[in-house]
């Protein structure tokens, strides 16, 4: 080690441990920051109060009764697909495949609504296009993880392709399940029969979404913490060479949980298709695979965590919108505004894992 | 025959997009780091180089076309540069986890992009009517002396310099010191280490400069493949992925991103040309350069041929204290 | 003959980590025209007395001179500009590239690189010395001993005269030796000063022109080589015998519970680890395995826990209820345990395998135990009585329950591991280098357990490298030297230089004069 005269500017040294409520006070520091230069740059594009723009953010996620159901599902949504995502991540197998996933799903929901939507009751098509969602979203899922277990392949770039073709096969079907002619859209499936779609219940068309994602988050916290196979997971993505020593499969739980990520994620995609739009396309994912990626990383895999960022996330959406509107500004925006707290969320992570000491003697916590 | 050409001529101003976008990511990719947010570089340098043209030829009287490529081409690098930077600080520096600052800085950068394109649209008078024309025609305007041949009548003087960068990297990486000192950066860098090469101040540099040479494949998109104006379609996207598919296709090696992206570009075009094929299979062609790709990423890791395989230490981050 | 001359006189030098001295006070001298043996066992500090000279260390007192004159060498480069190279055992090259690209790699000089002229130097450099390498393969289709030829040479390249060698052998076969001691006489011959960092009194005998010992960080004599011999050698490396004072109860009834017969490992490039290794490990017994590091103890310890697949020869356990023999041959560890054969293994990587690190200690008690039960749960009750447990019997110092266990210190981390091993009542306990780095008290409590194990009819594998502590603790040792058994001698009344002499040389070739 070299030892030079005098100690560097600034000293970079690994934390022992931190308390909890000091690193979650340090992400809200970081969220807090981000806030603040978001309004800055608002203010300096558009010269608008950034007070009543995020007033009008929540205008748009709560205004009205429907508002708020709408932003709840949207809310499901992305939880659902985090809870795909955990313990995936947990492994430390990086499944950016998700946005993939969800469309398979889909497509097997949309499938079943299509071919039998006149020959079949619909709890009889809800319950197969749940099995057939799930079973797409693991195969598709699956395929990537035999390949890491068995010859090492690199999972991000694998996952991350496979979306492509899994858009690409959603685009085939569209067509082939165009309706009307020559509109390139599926449109509304089942419109008069609403054969295979998610039931309303308490006269509320989105309160079985919110049922099955909130059974699924607390089913997956129980999974993954107190499960022999959740267990596995652990010790597997902590350290592979403690598994195979205590003579884990590794290989096996590689697929497994993959499978299992994949099937959630293929549940994400039923959800949309049956409870949400009644439509498939392109769109039916819209970038919340890989958005949820960031919910799921940032909730440091915890199921019910993940309730909270999502919702965030859902806020910044559909607040946008509103101020699209409200203001005559573009609802892109979210994204940037999105962009700008992740930054500093992730940037404020390494404090949380560091100290910095100032040769001045001053210490950064 | 002439749809043979009009194929090679589409493929080439397709491939041109990706073959950018895909130098700069083995550049990157070269020092160990993922950058997955090729596709938000590639929209920052599209919407900066359309902004700083937009902004000159709304305030000039007479725009001189050179000059407006010179604005153009100066703000997508300089955006470019900066949005490198920031992954490059975030996952460096700060040790963030690369594949997440990656997807926020695709997220971010579609934002931005989108944002500045639709204010720019808006004071343009609607979707699709800015109109650069004067810049745009600079970037298309074939090279002097082949302005009579067929294909090459309609290729800005881009497509010659994606070319020339591609074969400028791969000398850099296999002929010179500072590229020989990066590669073993992604490799092993706790071997560069202990040889006394500065791991980070690699990953940096070579990071920002790959960024730029992305955010170069979204200014011609934008001046060049939609000839100078701004759609929130999402085009810029799908070739923004495409590119990270074409690092992989052509194992690392800037030669073969060369001919990888023509091939992605006929592949993606094929449909377009094929007579009697039926909408929806159309759309399974366009599925061929990902599957393609997939494949080649398989076999890859299957035959475990040294010199295919991804940088050793791609993805992973480097502590010197961990040694 | 050309005349030596001082090349580095290294006056007290003395490093300490944490607690342990590793150098104390060392004084040595290197000569050109000469190669020095620097001789000593496990820890007696000799690497890190070269690493100070390469710059990897900096040591709390003493000095350095070069050519006569003072130095400080703060890091590897400085160390190469002072003509100081160092061959480690664990070489530091990029697969990938080529060995020309590898030995100019971090070299400063003109931007374009011109192979062809550090290819021809390189070639200079091989047949001056007699190397044989091809500046344009790759590292990754080399051999062991190729590899080490590169690093050889990569210091050469960069001009250095001093050449510092860490067990270089250690990865070689014979004919590989014989090869790199030609080259080394060459590089002597040609003015160079050499220093061998070994354990091996027959290549000492066979290369060195002289030899200095040390001994738990001390320097306790040196000499020419022609003027000792091996005994005295060993001597001066095992030092006196120390009692330690480590209780050995008499073995109850011992019977056999693993047998071993005729083991052979290979690596995956090829190279034996274990040849033909046989043994017999008893129920109430302490089998001690002693040997230098690398002699095949890690590869004949997974084999017989299922982690190492072996290419021939068996593995035997025998039931201590039915007597029934069970074939243990490459079975994989989670078969070996639902056979019903309850094998024991502290690893000598105890945070990397035995444990995981950021787990608390109640879920890596479960590492174990997690599968037990018919339910999909876990059943966290019975690991956390354990830790509780092993906490209180073992005093091991943790400031909680959920602590993870990377933060605690080593003797605690060997604690916990040790306790839960044992809390699943096996018939055989393997341990690799138990006490490593654990302080005294810490030490004495394993001591207590292995002791305790023992008398509950245990058959108990002990790898150790304190000779001291194998020749009180053990009932049998058996000694490993190259991977093959060089003998196996009861512990009681066991002589410390005979066991040296048994770890540095085959017994069966004490016989054999060694070729010059």
């Amino acid at each position: 080690m070299n030892l030079s005269n005098r100690a560097p500017i600034v000293r970079i040294v690994r934390r022992e441990s931190i308390l909890n409520w000091h690193g979650w006070l340090i992400r809200f520091v970081g969220l807090f920051l981000a806030l603040i230069v978001s309004a800055i740059v608002i203010y300096s594009v558009v010269r608008l109060n950034p007070i009543k723009i995020y007033a009008a953010m929540f205008e748009g996620n709560f205004g009205s009764v429907n508002r708020m159901w709408v932003t709840l599902r949207d809310m499901m949504m992305l939880l659902c697909i985090g809870l795909g995502l955990a313990p995936a991540f947990k492994m430390r197998f990086w499944n950016i495949g998700a946005e993939g996933q969800i469309l398979a799903g889909g497509i097997a929901a949309a499938a079943v609504m299509i071919y039998f939507g006149n020959s079949l009751p619909t709890w009889m098509l809800l319950s197969i296009s749940l099995v057939a969602s799930c079973l797409a979203g693991a195969i598709w899922g699956g395929i990537p993880a035999v390949f890491k277990a068995r010859f090492g392949t690199n999972e991000v770039l694998f996952t991350l392709m496979m979306n492509y073709v899994a858009i690409q096969l959603t685009s085939y079907f569209v067509a082939v399940w165009e309706n009307p002619f020559g509109s390139n859209t599926v449109g509304i499936i089942n419109q008069q029969t609403k054969a295979g779609w998610f039931p309303a219940i308490l006269d509320q068309k989105y309160l079985l979404n919110i049922i099955i994602v909130m059974t699924l988050t607390v089913l997956m916290y129980i999974y993954l913490r107190y499960s022999k196979q959740g267990y596995e997971i652990s010790v597997v993505g902590e350290s592979e060479r403690t598994a195979r020593y205590i003579g884990i499969n590794v290989n096996n739980t590689i697929i497994r949980t993959m499978m299992i990520s994949g099937a959630i994620c293929g549940l994400a995609g039923y959800i949309a298709v049956a409870g949400a739009s009644h439509t498939i396309s392109t769109n039916t994912a819209g970038g919340s695979g890989f958005t949820a990626i960031i919910v799921a990383w940032l909730a440091k895999f915890n199921p019910f965590v993940m309730i909270f960022v999502a919702a965030l996330l859902v806020f910044m959406e559909k607040g946008s919108i509103q101020i699209a509107s409200q203001f005559n500004l573009n609802d892109y925006v979210s994204q940037m505004i999105t962009g700008i707290i992740l930054f500093f969320i992730l940037g404020s992570e390494f404090f949380t894992q560091y100290r910095l000491i100032f040769r001045s003697g001053k210490e950064v916590n | 025959m002439a749809q043979i050409l009009s194929l090679l001529q589409a493929a080439l101003v397709f491939g041109t997009v990706i073959l950018f976008g895909a130098i700069g990511e083995i550049l990157t990719e070269k020092s160990g780091n993922l950058n997955l947010g090729v596709p938000g570089i590639m929209y920052i340098g599209a919407i900066a180089g359309l902004a700083g043209a937009f902004w000159y030829e709304t305030n000039v009287v007479t725009p001189l076309p050179w000059l407006g490529l010179l604005i153009s081409l100066v703000c997508a690098l300089a955006a470019s540069i900066l949005a490198g930077f920031i992954y490059s600080f975030l996952t460096i520096t700060l040790r963030a986890n690369q594949n997440v600052t990656g997807l926020t800085l695709t997220i971010f950068g579609a934002g931005v992009a989108n944002f500045f394109g639709g204010a720019m649209n808006k004071m343009a008078g609607g979707v699709g009517q800015i109109s650069v024309a004067t810049t745009s025609g600079a970037f298309r305007a074939s090279l002097p002396f082949l302005s009579d041949v067929d294909v090459f009548s309609a290729l800005g003087f881009m497509v010659y310099l994606a070319i020339a960068l591609a074969f400028i990297t791969s000398w850099f990486l296999r002929r010179t010191r500072k590229g020989l000192s990066l590669r073993a950066v992604g490799e092993n860098p706790a071997t560069a280490d202990a040889a006394g090469i500065s791991v980070g101040k690699y990953k940096y540099l070579s990071t920002c400069i790959g960024a730029a040479i992305t955010g170069l494949g979204g200014l011609y998109y934008a001046m060049d493949y939609i000839k100078g104006t701004w759609a929130n379609d999402g085009g810029i996207e799908k070739l923004g992925w495409l590119a990270v598919a074409l690092v992989i296709f052509s194992r690392w090696k800037p030669k073969h991103a060369i001919w990888g992206s023509y091939l992605f570009g006929t592949l993606f075009w094929l449909y377009f040309y094929i007579g009697g094929l039926t909408r929806s299979s159309q759309e399974l062609f366009k599925m061929l350069p990902y599957v393609v790709t997939i494949i080649v990423l398989i076999v890859v890791s299957m035959r475990r041929k040294r010199e295919n395989q991804p940088p050793e230490s791609l993805g992973l981050p480097y502590f010197r204290e961990d040694r | 003959m050309p005349s030596l001359k001082k090349a580095i006189c290294m006056q007290d030098i003395t490093k300490t980590f944490g607690s342990v001295v590793a150098n104390d006070q060392v004084c040595l001298d290197i000569n050109t025209n000469e190669i020095l043996a620097l001789l000593g066992e496990n820890g007696s500090g000799k690497t890190t007395l070269m690493n100070v000279l390469s710059g990897i260390y900096f040591p709390d007192s003493g000095h350095v001179l070069v050519d006569g004159k003072e130095v400080t060498i703060r890091s590897p480069k400085d160390a190469y500009n002072l003509g100081i190279g160092m061959i480690h055992q664990h070489f530091k090259l990029v697969d990938v590239l080529t060995v020309a690209e590898n030995i100019i790699l971090g070299m400063p000089g003109k931007g374009r690189l011109d192979m062809k002229v550090v290819n021809k130097k390189i070639r200079k450099i091989s047949t001056m010395y007699g190397f044989d390498i091809d500046p344009e393969q790759k590292i990754y289709s080399m051999t062991v001993s190729q590899k080490q030829t590169v690093e050889i040479v990569k210091v050469l390249y960069r001009g250095a005269e001093i050449l510092i060698l860490d067990e270089p052998t250690a990865v070689l076969t014979p004919q590989e030796t014989e090869k790199l001691f030609k080259v080394l006489r060459n590089m002597r011959n040609d003015g160079k000063a050499i220093v061998i960092i070994t354990h091996k009194l027959r290549e000492v005998e066979e290369i060195s022109d002289r030899v200095e010992v040390l001994h738990r960080g001390k320097h306790v004599g040196g000499m020419m080589t022609k003027d000792t011999n091996a005994s005295e050698m060993t001597n001066m490396m095992v030092g006196r015998s120390i009692s330690l004072n480590i209780e050995r109860p008499e073995p109850k009834d011992p019977k056999p519970r693993i047998m071993v017969k005729g083991l052979t490992v290979k690596d995956k490039d090829g190279i034996a680890k274990l040849t033909d290794v046989s043994f017999t490990a008893n129920s109430g017994e302490v089998l001690g395995i002693a040997g230098i590091s690398n002699s095949g103890q890690k590869e004949l310890l997974e084999s017989i826990v299922g982690l190492q697949p072996f290419e021939s020869g068996d593995i035997l356990y025998i039931d201590p209820k039915t007597g029934e023999e069970i074939n243990l041959g490459n079975k994989g560890s989670r078969e070996i345990s639902s056979l019903g054969v309850m094998l024991s293994f502290v690893p000598e990587d105890r945070l990397g395998m035995g444990l995981v690190g950021n787990m608390d200690l109640t879920n890596n008690m479960m590492l174990r135990s997690f599968r037990r039960g018919k339910s999909v749960f876990t059943d966290r009750k019975a690991p956390r009585r354990l830790a509780h447990q092993v906490v209180k019997k073992l005093q091991v110092n943790t400031p909680g329950l959920t602590t993870p266990v990377r933060r605690l210190s080593g003797g605690n981390v060997q604690k916990v591991l040790v306790g839960r091993e044992i809390s699943s009542s096996p018939t055989v306990l393997m341990t690799a280098y138990a006490v490593r780095g654990l302080d005294i008290n810490s030490s004495y409590t394993i001591y207590d357990l292995i002791n305790e194990q023992k008398q509950m009819g245990v058959a108990v594998i002990f790898v150790g490298e304190d000779l001291d502590v194998l020749l009180e603790l053990c009932d049998q040792i058996l000694v490993l030297c190259s991977g093959k058994v060089s003998g196996i001698i009861p512990g009681k009344g066991a002589d410390k230089h005979e066991v040296g002499m048994m770890m540095t040389k085959l017994k069966k070739e004490n016989k054999h004069e060694p070729v010059k």
